[in-house]
């Protein structure tokens, strides 16, 4: 089954390297298929970012996101931007302490939204004192909820994607992002 | 042995040049294939070889001939305005037979353009953006895979035939993530050093169609390279029309000649097709996934796959449209390729144009939509 | 013959005649250079000589070396190219003031920053010659050529101090005039480990000669050797005075870090062994 998702918020959240990390996690760990693509606007650092994933147990050809089954939110910004492209039934993740929430509410009620919390910001700065990691944070929520990668091949992709050293952080991270989910 | 990687496009054409024994990279900044100097000005060191940021990308090309003539397989990466500005270089590799590679990843086009988006407009100018009759290689990858079995490719036919080889890419496959796999030993078609003594060797000797061997310099052939029309010393003969005509006629037929060796294409469901889409390089992607559409529809349509684009593969197409009642081809543009579709089909199929400009591949759906209008009779 | 020229043993018999117009500068700057790399100790098996287009740029294609012959305003870069494959290479660029001061001026100054070991020969005749006379960057103010009829009133470009200013290791200039001084200026250039620019201020009597009213290359000659004043005297003089004169002399010598040598240095580093370029594509 192809499943089409798309994490955004600003720049330096590290939004695209939480992107690069679930594709690799599928593509290299999981033995399915990933096709990771992101956005190449001018926008300078804080502007807005994306990432898009495509991830199928079976080839994948068409490589971009049409319509994802999954919205991860990490800002307001990016939340409002590319809520109306997700699919009816669809799994809305968000960043509750960098939304909005009132705004949306009708929206997900009308289009049958499963709609999560993922404070991965708080978290991130609460739990491991490190704003930088609510990217992976994030990662472990998104992990935990949509199922479409395992968390095994997240920490292995997370061992091989962030710097040597800080491999611990992350994974303390990652494992704080499943817990505030589950 | 092998090993798996999660790659861009552009690290993946990188990793192919290193592979395939590039040791000379030239290059100038620009969007959407900066990455792959980047990797280069990492890479190239650890492995030996000269990674040098230019001036600008007349330049760039400048220093690749150059470092050919020196010895080494050179590459150097761009995109449609330093491509442009590339041509006077690629006209005279050609014309004095130094190999070397193009990395062109295309954007949105003419000028400037759009720097971060894609398309599909600088593929008559890969065949004939610089002044003269010349014949070049021009490949055009589809996936990350491709951008790295390319890549090696096309060092191999640069080496084998003396000529510029151009990797066409596009934004979309240069700037998205996939798996590859990539062995630890690839097929490598060294350079070929002369049978003949310094003594005796003669630059531009050769038999008609072919390709002769290529000195070194600095060791001992003295040899006369130029840009101008030249004779089997390789001395300059700007006035003699027989020395013309023999000297390009040869650098064209001896990839024309080889017409079959050269390209290369992947064919899926076109047996019984009374459809035939045709792409190349991202659309590639959509259009597999309509024709799959269509299939489960119970329309009878197949794909033809462009790996080369020049050379242009007329045998496999004109075999197609003998067998075909129409084809589509499918192309980021507003019409480039199709021409060439159009002159080898010769009324044998009825041909059409699915073109789109913007930035954005054409989606499966709209493809779909377009193949039951081209089935309908429009 | 005793009066064969003793440098003919580096020339490609089997081309000459050459193209060069009766008179014209460009057998002297020949001379001079075989003088200069014989006596910096080189022979002709180590250089490797690069071009780009003009008169100028015919000068490779009679020297028995290997030889580049480029697009026009280029050869630096391709210069550039040749010796970080094969920095062992004397690599020496034969260049004219269209080549190298208008169409291929930025080739030049980053060359010059980047100081990387070439030495380049520009043949300055004021002039586009192999086009049929047109006025070049370097052309006099008040100068005539076929397309300034009425007289350029273009300011012309200091090209020695340009590229001293650009960051070479060695710059001079000298006129046809000064056969000897500029022997030794080129000896001076090909032993400096750096980028070396030797400016030759030359006639052309075909063009520059022609639409300037000195028409004998001897008259020209004369003219360079009047109108020139050594770096030393000038550097001495009001600007005013100096106006319309050629400044000879070794305009700069500031031996300082080499592209090649670093380039090199660093991939050693990286790679944890010599580089190995050179001849790489013969190897399977």
């Amino acid at each position: 089954m192809r499943t089409e998702m798309r994490i955004a918020g600003f720049g330096g959240q590290g939004i695209i390297l939480a992107g690069i990390v679930i594709g690799k996690a599928a593509a290299l760990y999981d033995n399915i298929y990933a096709v990771q693509t992101q956005s190449y606007g001018p926008e300078a650092r804080g502007g807005a970012s994306r990432t898009e994933l495509v991830i199928s147990d079976e080839e994948i050809d068409y490589p971009k996101v049409q319509n994802p089954d999954i919205l991860v939110a990490m800002s307001h910004e990016a939340m409002m931007a590319y809520l109306h492209d997700l699919k009816d039934n669809g799994i809305l993740i968000v960043d509750p302490d960098m939304i909005n929430e009132e705004e949306i509410l009708p929206f997900i009620k009308e289009h049958n939204i499963k709609y999560y919390h993922a404070p991965a910001t708080k978290t991130a700065n609460e739990k491991i004192g490190l704003p930088i990691v609510a990217n992976i944070v994030m990662l472990g929520s998104i992990t935990e909820i949509t199922k479409i990668i395992s968390a095994d091949a997240v920490i292995k992709s997370i061992k091989d994607s962030v710097p040597k050293g800080t491999e611990d952080k992350n994974l303390l991270a990652f494992e704080a992002g499943r817990k505030i989910v589950q | 042995m092998s090993k798996e990687y999660f790659l861009q496009g552009n690290e993946a054409y990188a990793k192919g040049a290193l592979k395939a024994g590039c040791k000379f990279f030239a290059g100038y900044p620009i969007t959407p294939s900066t990455e792959i100097a980047e990797d280069m000005a990492r890479d190239l060191p650890k492995n030996g070889g000269v990674f040098i940021q230019m001036e600008d990308e007349i330049a760039s090309i400048g220093a690749i001939i150059g470092a050919s003539w020196g010895g080494s397989k050179t590459m150097t990466a761009t995109s449609g305005p330093g491509f442009s500005l590339m041509q006077e270089g690629i006209g005279y590799a050609a014309m004095t037979e130094t190999p070397l590679v193009i990395i062109n990843i295309q954007r949105g086009s003419p000028s400037t353009g759009q720097p971060t988006m894609a398309s599909q407009s600088d593929v008559m100018q890969a065949r004939w953006g610089s002044h003269g009759d010349y014949e070049i290689i021009v490949l055009s990858p589809s996936s990350v895979q491709e951008c790295f079995d390319f890549t090696v490719k096309s060092f191999n036919l640069s080496e084998k035939y003396r000529v510029p080889v151009i990797v066409l890419g596009d934004e979309i496959v240069a700037h998205m993530r996939e798996k590859i796999v990539i062995p630890d030993n690839v097929e490598i078609i060294p350079r070929k050093m002369p049978k003949e003594s310094p003594e005796e060797f003669l630059l531009c000797k050769a038999d008609e169609n072919s390709t002769p061997n290529m000195p070194v310099f600095a060791e001992g052939y003295n040899v006369h390279v130029t840009g101008l029309t030249h004779d089997e010393r390789g001395y300059p003969d700007t006035n003699n029309p027989q020395e013309h005509a023999k000297l390009v006629s040869r650098l064209c037929n001896k990839i024309l000649k080889n017409r079959e060796d050269i390209t290369s294409t992947d064919s899926y469901k076109c047996e019984d097709a009374e459809i035939v889409l045709i792409s190349y390089g991202a659309p590639s992607r959509s259009v597999i996934t309509a024709v799959k559409n269509a299939r489960n529809e119970g329309i009878k349509a197949g794909f033809l796959k462009l790996n080369t684009i020049w050379p242009f593969p007329d045998e496999e197409v004109k075999k197609l449209a003998k067998s075909a009642d129409n084809i589509i081809m499918v192309e980021m543009n507003l019409g480039q390729l199709v021409n060439e579709v159009k002159r080898v089909a010769q009324g044998d199929a009825k041909v059409s144009l699915f073109g789109k400009i913007g930035g954005e591949i054409h989606k499966p759906l709209e493809i779909l939509s377009f193949i039951k209008k081209v089935q309908g009779g429009n | 013959m005793s009066s064969e020229n003793p440098y003919i043993k580096y020339l490609r018999e089997d081309r000459l005649p050459h193209i060069f117009c009766p008179g014209c500068g460009n057998g002297i700057v020949l001379n001079t250079f075989f003088k200069g790399m014989e006596k910096a100790e080189i022979g002709l098996d180590d250089v490797s000589l690069v071009s780009g287009i003009g008169c100028s740029s015919r000068i490779p294609g009679y020297v028995k070396c290997d030889s580049l012959h480029t697009t026009h305003g280029r050869p630096i870069s391709f210069a550039t190219g040749l010796k970080l494959a094969n920095p062992e290479r004397n690599v020496i660029v034969f260049s004219g003031d269209g080549d190298s001061a208008s169409i291929g001026g930025n080739h030049l100054i980053h060359a010059a920053r980047k100081n990387i070991d070439l030495t380049v020969i520009c043949i300055n005749n004021n002039i586009y010659g192999m086009t049929g006379g047109q006025i070049s960057p370097t052309s006099p103010k008040g100068s005539f050529g076929t397309t300034a009829p009425y007289g350029s009133f273009e300011k012309s470009f200091q090209l020695s101090e340009l590229v001293a200013a650009s960051g070479a290791s060695y710059v001079a200039r000298y006129t046809t005039a000064h056969a000897l001084m500029l022997t030794f200026a080129i000896e001076s250039a090909l032993k400096t480990k750096g980028f070396s620019f030797i400016e030759v201020v030359a006639q052309c009597p075909t063009y520059y000669g022609r639409k300037n009213k000195i028409k004998q290359p001897t008259d020209m000659l004369i003219w360079l050797k009047d109108n020139s004043i050594f770096k030393m005297q000038a550097d001495n003089m009001e600007p005013k005075e100096k106006e319309g004169k050629i400044i000879i002399g070794e305009i700069t010598k500031q031996p300082h870090e080499e592209y090649s040598e670093e380039i090199y240095k660093l991939i050693e580093k990286q790679y944890g062994d010599k580089p190995n370029v050179f001849k790489s594509a013969y190897r399977g």
